[in-house]
């Protein structure tokens, strides 16, 4: 009884994420254009644009290597599996021994590399600029995030998701400098890995400065829907990840009863919502930088994330 | 099972002679190659055997050679055991791999001979019992090394690479020598005697420096790496793959034998010095790598990178040892021992295929290549397998030896000591730096050389290597999956190793549900690569069938797009310095002294404009560069020496002996 409850908590996971992952995106585009006192695309826009994508005819270019066609898919399974692993309106997931956090960013990190590795494989000018800015940006984003997950580790005393929103929901924790800093580096490196303003600007094509855009742009149809679907998990990912360690309250136990499994989610879609305005409004009031200033923005987040797991080296209690 | 190991030693010694002879015949390298395999493969399964062994006997053996009055003592246990596996594993491969590749060498006389006696050389550095063996070993290991590097002398590059690689061996075996006889003043040089001497705290630590000095020179911690660079790419690519993946292993061998089995226990500020030269080894190995366009010095410098990361893991291991808790430094050795392990295994693997690309284009310069992976379809295949291996990525080996050293480090606010507290987050650091630019780096490599359109013409006419090398290839790269998700077998099997370095163990991996690794606690951490790989490989083909079948599975080929502005020219691709431009400006500027110098003509001159990149190696620069000085104008006054007229040099002589008649009677 309690096994088929687990896989059914897990499965219903791995369908919420992915139904409402493009949810998500509407969401913050409805709101930015909303800010900027446009009408803005309906909710379900991005829904209708992944069923559109998906339904066309590939255009693959003529030297594209099997490599290419098989990306899309590796990206999404990646992503997908990493983003079923964050807990979203409850504690406990059945495989959530399968991946910790660092094996989660890892996880991320090869969904990362080959998106990279499909920027180079036509051999076009403007996928080489793509891929060879992502990793630079990832140099920098990489490190400050598994030095964040140091610190929320050390604090928590794991490095396993469901242990570590536990904690944080538990009164063990307290008011620490060390969280609100890796809290501030969690959400810069947020910001530059799902491409959003000001490192990359997810609305524009035919920008000189483009980072993500640039290394999709041969892709077409089906795949494309699939690297447009793996962006909006992966966004989902972050903001559940900032929600589940820094905004644990409500988040249902392992053992909890249906009313508090419901109740949870509507917390965690609340979560969601408010975070959501948040990067909204975050993003409309602020401009994009310049390539060559994203390291100092990054740099700040890789700074913050050393203080914070040095100050839980001097004392216990910072 | 030590007189089989000793046996298949004096069977590779035997073979050196032989390929003297065999290198006229036509198929002499194959009948070379074939034997070797035969008795690597038969002492990796000896060694393995010796490992698995439930007993874990510690075996012995002393042969009437060497000193007259010591003999040479020999001795199999957990540690060499493991260390044989890794050396014949890498050899094995490496022959089999040379079945295929060896064929094409122009010279085979200058390699078939010392090929056979350099297996036999590391095998004895591992099995040796006492100082003068090790040493002697050693030495005949990095002699015939040297040998293999210099074997194409025709290039000027080659002879300098030999050159400063025999230097700095000599350098190497000099200061191992000055450890040992520190060690043996109060025993002697057998390692037994060693062992159950107790050497006061001060000398113990000179030989820990010595140590790091003598192995960490042959192993190429930073900053006496700078002849792995030169030397490495130079010999043939099967040596290549051996000196890189297993000879620094041998160097990582002679560290954990002195340090953490010769020596007492350890005091905390040795782990200190080790920590502090591993972290920045990593970092700057990777970052040395990123700047290269060599497909094998890429490949060398990398390899730099993951001794450092191995040395961490040593590091953090006495760290912990010293504090007592050793079932913490249990996790740290465990994890740099699996990532010598998995390091030999991809390590080999991308010089194999850097070998292939070698021999099918001719072309080592990445910007010469491109689109390999259409011309060489299987290379390409299993290059993109190691790849992803060595930069740390799941489901791969790669990651799950830096997951486990990423553990070990979580583990550190319980160690006492205020330096340590405060130097093992900047390692952590430097490693998660490491990281993210070991990924950099190969996707530059794997993009540049096999993605992309052909640069050159020998880029475009490449063909696929021999199925030889294609099956060393593909037997490490399936190896290099089955460590990334079965990694508890493998720590479970070294499980002897820590026991007798450690004095503990990683708690028993395999029996646990679902086959997850958990290195201390589940509440605290657990990984399991064999759910990740399946739940990646099940949710991608349901995702592909879902879409082709409800969907659309149509295709059509068209040329690219690249928005609107599509070229022709190859050239219009990123190459390998242009993939690296944003990386060296933001961190090569300080390391590298990195600077772009445009050249723009005057206006109406035919002259092309020019943009050039100055990279300085300051390493060099501010260590090597003065000590060559020195020694130079030394060597210029000393050099008058050598036209004196006979009277003088009698004086000499004469005066020489006063001096040493006055020290003795002193």
């Amino acid at each position: 009884m309690t096994a088929l409850r687990d896989i059914l908590s897990q499965g219903a996971q791995m369908l919420l994420v992915l139904l409402l992952a493009p949810l998500l995106t509407g969401f913050v585009r409805k709101v930015k254009a909303r800010l900027l006192r446009r009408r803005g695309p309906p909710l379900v826009q991005p829904y209708r644009d992944l069923v559109r994508l998906m339904r066309k005819d590939v255009v693959l270019a003529d030297n594209a290597s099997w490599l290419f066609r098989v990306i899309p898919y590796l990206m999404f399974a990646g992503t997908w599996v990493a983003a079923s692993l964050v807990p979203t309106f409850g504690n406990g997931l059945l495989f959530s021994g399968t991946a910790d956090l660092i094996a989660i960013i890892a996880l991320l990190g090869s969904a990362r590399f080959f998106q990279a590795l499909a920027g180079m494989d036509v051999g076009t000018a403007f996928g080489g600029i793509g891929s060879s800015r992502e990793v630079m940006i990832a140099t920098l984003a990489e490190p400050a995030i598994l030095i964040t997950v140091f610190a929320v580790a050390m604090i928590a005393g794991s490095t396993q998701l469901s242990n570590v929103a536990e904690f944080m929901g538990s009164d063990a924790v307290g008011l620490r400098v060390s969280l609100g800093m890796a809290f501030v580096a969690l959400t810069i490196v947020a910001l530059a890995e799902n491409a959003r303003i000001p490192v990359d600007n997810p609305a524009t094509h035919l920008e000189l400065t483009m980072v993500h855009e640039a290394m999709v742009l041969e892709y077409s149809g089906r795949h494309l829907a699939l690297i447009d679907l793996s962006s909006q998990l992966k966004l989902l990912l972050y903001v559940s990840l900032i929600a589940c360690v820094f905004l644990p309250w409500g988040t249902a136990t392992a053992d909890a009863s249906v009313a508090t499994l419901a109740f949870g989610a509507l917390l965690y879609f609340g979560k969601l919502a408010v975070l959501g305005f948040l990067l909204a409004l975050f993003e409309t009031s602020i401009a994009k930088m310049r390539v060559f200033r994203i390291p100092e923005f990054l740099g700040a987040a890789l700074m913050l994330a050393l203080l914070a797991t040095l100050l839980r080296f001097v004392s216990g209690s910072l | 099972m030590i007189s089989v190991a000793l046996w298949s030693v004096a069977l590779l010694l035997a073979l050196a002679p032989v390929g003297i002879v065999l290198s006229s015949y036509p198929r002499g390298s194959a009948v070379l190659y074939g034997a070797c395999l035969v008795v690597t493969a038969a002492l990796c399964v000896t060694a393995l055997l010796h490992l698995l062994d439930s007993a874990h006997p510690v075996l012995s053996a002393t042969l009437p050679i060497g000193l007259p009055w010591l003999g040479a003592h020999f001795r199999l246990d957990a540690l060499s055991a493991f260390f044989l596996v890794v050396i014949n594993l890498g050899g094995a491969a490496a022959s089999l791999f040379a079945l295929g590749y060896g064929a094409h060498e122009e010279s085979p006389g200058r390699v078939l001979p010392f090929y056979p006696a350099y297996l036999a050389g590391m095998n004895t550095v591992v099995l040796a019992n006492d100082a003068f063996s090790f040493l002697v070993a050693w030495e005949f290991m990095s002699l015939t090394s040297w040998a293999l590097v210099v074997s194409h002398h025709r290039e000027a590059e080659n002879i300098r690479a030999g050159y400063v690689y025999l230097l700095m061996a000599s350098f190497g075996t000099l200061v191992l020598l000055l450890a040992f006889g520190l060690l043996a003043s109060g025993a002697g040089y057998d390692f037994d005697a060693i062992r159950a001497s107790h050497p006061s705290a001060a000398l113990a630590g000179m030989v820990v420096i010595l140590v790091l000095l003598g192995a960490g020179s042959k192993a190429g911690v930073v900053p006496l790496h700078a002849w792995l660079p030169l030397a490495h790419p130079a010999a043939p690519s099967h040596v290549s793959a051996l000196m890189s993946g297993v000879m620094t292993k041998v160097a990582v061998y002679g560290f954990v034998r002195i340090v953490f089995d010769l020596l007492p226990e350890p005091e905390w500020w040795w782990s200190m010095v080790v920590l502090l030269v591993g972290g920045p080894t990593a970092t700057l190995g990777v970052l040395y790598a990123l700047m290269q366009r060599d497909i094998k010095r890429v490949l060398a410098y990398s390899t730099i990178e993951n001794i450092g990361i191995i040395f961490t893991g040593l590091g953090l291991a006495l760290a912990f040892k010293a504090q007592g808790l050793d079932w913490v430094a249990a996790l740290a050795f465990t994890a740099a021992m699996l990532h010598v392990f998995n390091h030999a295994l991809f390590k080999s693997l991308l010089f194999f295929g850097a070998g292939a690309v070698l021999e099918a284009t001719g072309a080592r310069d990445m910007e010469k290549l491109g689109g390999l992976i259409h011309r060489m379809p299987r290379t390409a295949f299993a290059m993109l397998v190691g790849c992803v291996a060595i930069s740390a990525l799941p489901p791969f080996n790669g990651f799950v030896s830096e997951w486990l050293t990423f553990q070990a480090i979580l583990l550190s606010p319980q160690l006492p000591s205020w330096g340590l507290k405060l130097a093992i987050p900047a390692v952590g650091g430097l490693l998660a730096l490491a990281a993210a630019f070991a990924a950099a780096c190969f996707v530059k490599l794997y993009g540049i050389s096999f993605l992309g359109r052909p640069r050159t013409d020998v880029a475009a006419s490449a063909h696929e290597t021999d199925r030889f090398s294609l099956a060393a290839m593909f037997a490490l790269a399936a190896l290099c999956l089955v460590a990334g998700i079965l990694p508890g077998l493998f720590i479970d099997a070294l499980a002897p190793v820590s026991k007798a370095m450690v004095g503990n163990v990683m708690p028993h991996q395999t029996g646990l549900e679902w086959l997850t690794i958990v290195p201390i606690a589940e509440s605290r951490s657990s990984y399991n690569g064999l759910l990740v790989f399946l739940f990646v490989a099940l949710c991608g083909t349901a995702a592909a069938s879902a879409i082709h079948r409800l969907a659309s599975d149509r295709l059509r080929r068209a040329p690219a797009w690249d928005c609107g502005y599509p070229d022709p020219d190859p050239t219009i691709q990123y190459s390998a310095s242009s993939f690296s431009q944003p990386i060296r400006r933001v961190f090569g500027s300080v390391i590298f002294a990195a600077r772009e110098i445009g050249e723009m003509p005057p206006p109406s001159s035919p002259l092309p404009a020019r943009l050039k990149v100055e990279l300085h190696d300051l390493i060099w620069d501010a260590l090597y560069a003065p000590i060559a000085t020195i020694i130079g104008f030394a060597t210029e006054r000393i050099n008058t020496l050598q036209f004196l007229t006979i009277r003088r040099y009698l004086t000499l002589v004469f005066g020489a002996l006063i001096v040493l008649l006055l020290v003795v009677a002193l």
